[in-house]
């Protein structure tokens, strides 16, 4: 008795514990921008960085608002937004088939194995130069970009998905004579899909690095060439105000697939875990 | 009665680099049609490998499989497997009537009669309103109902069972068993069922084969001469009960002790 009485106290203060831990997360991250943002109203101010190089957010702001009426903003968001998402389609598309089909056959696994581990830490950027030689220095250049980055980020995750398949859902889905298109649909399909998601996330996130470079780089129409334009004729403070779009971009981007994400894999552990705390 | 299920000198060994392991050293043995039979054995004595080849999912090294005259050389139609990781064998990802009708689909049986199907084989292990849940959602001993219940709906002539109550509370235990014999005894279907547990063996079966440990075979084949009718307290406590517990115990003795000879131990 004593030993449980002594435990006693000791679990006491930890039960309110969750309570606490809910409330935090609501307050921190508005503080972490409020700083964030005086930190970036102040610091131009105080003279710190030469000249109109950096200039405070409340005028950044008020530029981006100014912006938000125009339609040439839009237009180039639209353009960078249809080359990110046709670029993330055709990877993710490509990068699920292509690695469903290596992690079923043990052979091409080992054919390819080497060839992946060659290809994927090319960074896309290093083949600008040649994507413009062979696509030109339109849409398309900027979604091959896009392809081979995201490419191997969602192949990599699916082969790991399909090596994560349980022995024992596998015998059970083998011993009632499942297909093999049964056994893809049924078994290996869900096992690989929270692996699958996670590299649609890097992949998304890649993709928009790629889509803004190809545009700063190769000049195609879209917020990066705007950026561009904006920097060599001097006007830093539009030129932040777009910065400030990609930003808001990347954000929407990583949270609406978290979304995607808790909404299929209800199921699965780690979704079942945090809807279980909320 | 006609062999449903007939192993002819089975032998299963195991290579990998510079190693062989004899996991199965000869074991012949049949099942009839609509018999019970229980499988025991030492830890180790190679009782997984052993249906696993019954299943089709492991290839003997020597020896071959017959399923009703038929020698098995992948998973055969009209088999069904129930294994002891539950949790692990039902999908996570499909509610319990959709884990139960997956291999309804597979087999293309007409959607009503899978639904009959489901239904039926849902109320007969006692989870009629279980349907909708999620496997995770369900005890330990409610998820096994169910990877029971989907055995039955698949209508199997065998059913094999890995040490299915391994993993589950003694009390479940014994209502598991009493689910099984009940299901076996209404439906007839010839069923192994593999286990370390003596009691269980003894109050489950007809029959009782003792693996000797491995490399494995047949040590004894004791007929389980008591009633059909069984209750876990009162067909416990007889004297025929502890006699034939005596003899598989004994067996798995010798086992543990190195025997390989199939000696009469009657």
């Amino acid at each position: 008795m004593k030993v449980l009485d002594a435990t006693r106290p000791g679990k006491a203060p930890a039960a309110p514990a969750p309570r606490r831990r809910a409330a935090r997360p609501r307050i921190a991250p508005l503080v972490g921008i409020v700083l964030a943002a005086l930190a970036a109203e102040i610091v131009p101010r105080t003279g710190l960085i030469a000249g109109d190089a950096l200039p405070p957010l409340s005028s950044v702001l008020a530029e981006l608002g100014r912006q938000a009426g125009d339609a040439a903003l839009w237009e180039a968001l639209g353009r960078t937004v249809r080359t990110w998402a046709v670029g993330l389609v055709v990877a993710v598309v490509a990068g699920v088939v292509v690695g469903v089909l290596i992690g079923l056959v043990p052979i091409l696994r080992a054919i390819t194995a080497s060839t992946v581990e060659f290809l994927r830490p090319i960074p896309s950027v290093a083949l600008i130069p040649a994507v413009i030689l062979v696509f030109g220095t339109g849409f398309e250049s900027g979604v091959v970009l896009i392809v081979y980055a995201g490419f191997w980020q969602v192949l990599v995750q699916v082969l790991y998905g399909v090596q994560d398949i349980d022995p024992v859902a596998h015998d059970t889905a083998r011993s009632y004579r499942f297909s093999v298109w049964g056994r893809v649909r049924y078994v290996i399909w869900p096992t690989a899909l929270p692996f699958v998601f996670t590299g649609i996330r890097l992949a998304a996130s890649v993709a928009l690095v790629l889509a803004i470079t190809g545009e700063l780089v190769i000049g195609t129409p879209g917020i990066g060439q705007l950026i561009s334009v904006a920097q060599s004729s001097g006007a830093t403070t539009e030129m932040f105000a777009l910065v400030l779009v990609t930003g808001v971009l990347g954000v929407l981007v990583n949270t609406g697939f978290r979304y995607a994400e808790r909404a299929v894999l209800g199921w699965h552990p780690s979704v079942r875990r945090s809807a279980g705390a909320r | 009665m006609t062999d449903m299920v007939s192993v002819k000198g089975l032998n299963k060994v195991y290579e990998s680099a510079g190693r062989r392991v004899e996991a199965i050293g000869d074991i012949t043995f049949s099942v009839a049609r609509g018999e019970f039979a229980c499988i025991v054995g030492p830890s180790g004595a190679g009782k997984t490998t052993l249906l696993k080849c019954l299943a089709g999912l492991l290839t003997p090294t020597a020896g071959e499989v017959l399923l009703d005259g038929v020698p098995v050389t992948g998973p055969p139609p009209g088999m069904a497997v129930v294994f002891q990781e539950y949790g692990r064998s039902l999908f996570p990802w499909k509610t319990v009537r959709q884990n139960i009708d997956l291999p309804l689909r597979q087999k293309k049986l007409p959607r009503a009669e899978r639904d009959r199907l489901v239904t039926d084989s849902l109320g007969a292990v006692g989870l009629a309103d279980a349907g909708d849940a999620y496997p995770w959602q369900l005890s330990g001993g409610m998820q096994q109902r169910v990877a029971i219940a989907r055995a039955v709906a698949y209508e199997p002539q065998v059913l094999l069972m890995d040490e299915p109550f391994a993993a589950v509370d003694a009390q479940t235990r014994a209502d598991l068993e009493d689910l099984v014999r009940s299901l076996w005894r209404s439906l007839g279907i010839t069923t192994l069922f593999v286990t370390h547990d003596i009691d269980e063996a003894v109050y489950l079966g007809e029959r009782v084969l003792v693996l000797s440990a491995s490399p494995t075979c047949v040590l004894d084949d004791v007929p389980i001469g008591l009633p059909a009718e069984r209750d876990q307290v009162t067909s416990r406590s007889t004297s025929a009960f502890a006699e034939l517990r005596t003899r598989v115990h004994r067996g798995i003795q010798d086992a543990k002790a190195g025997r390989r000879t199939s000696g009469a131990a009657a």
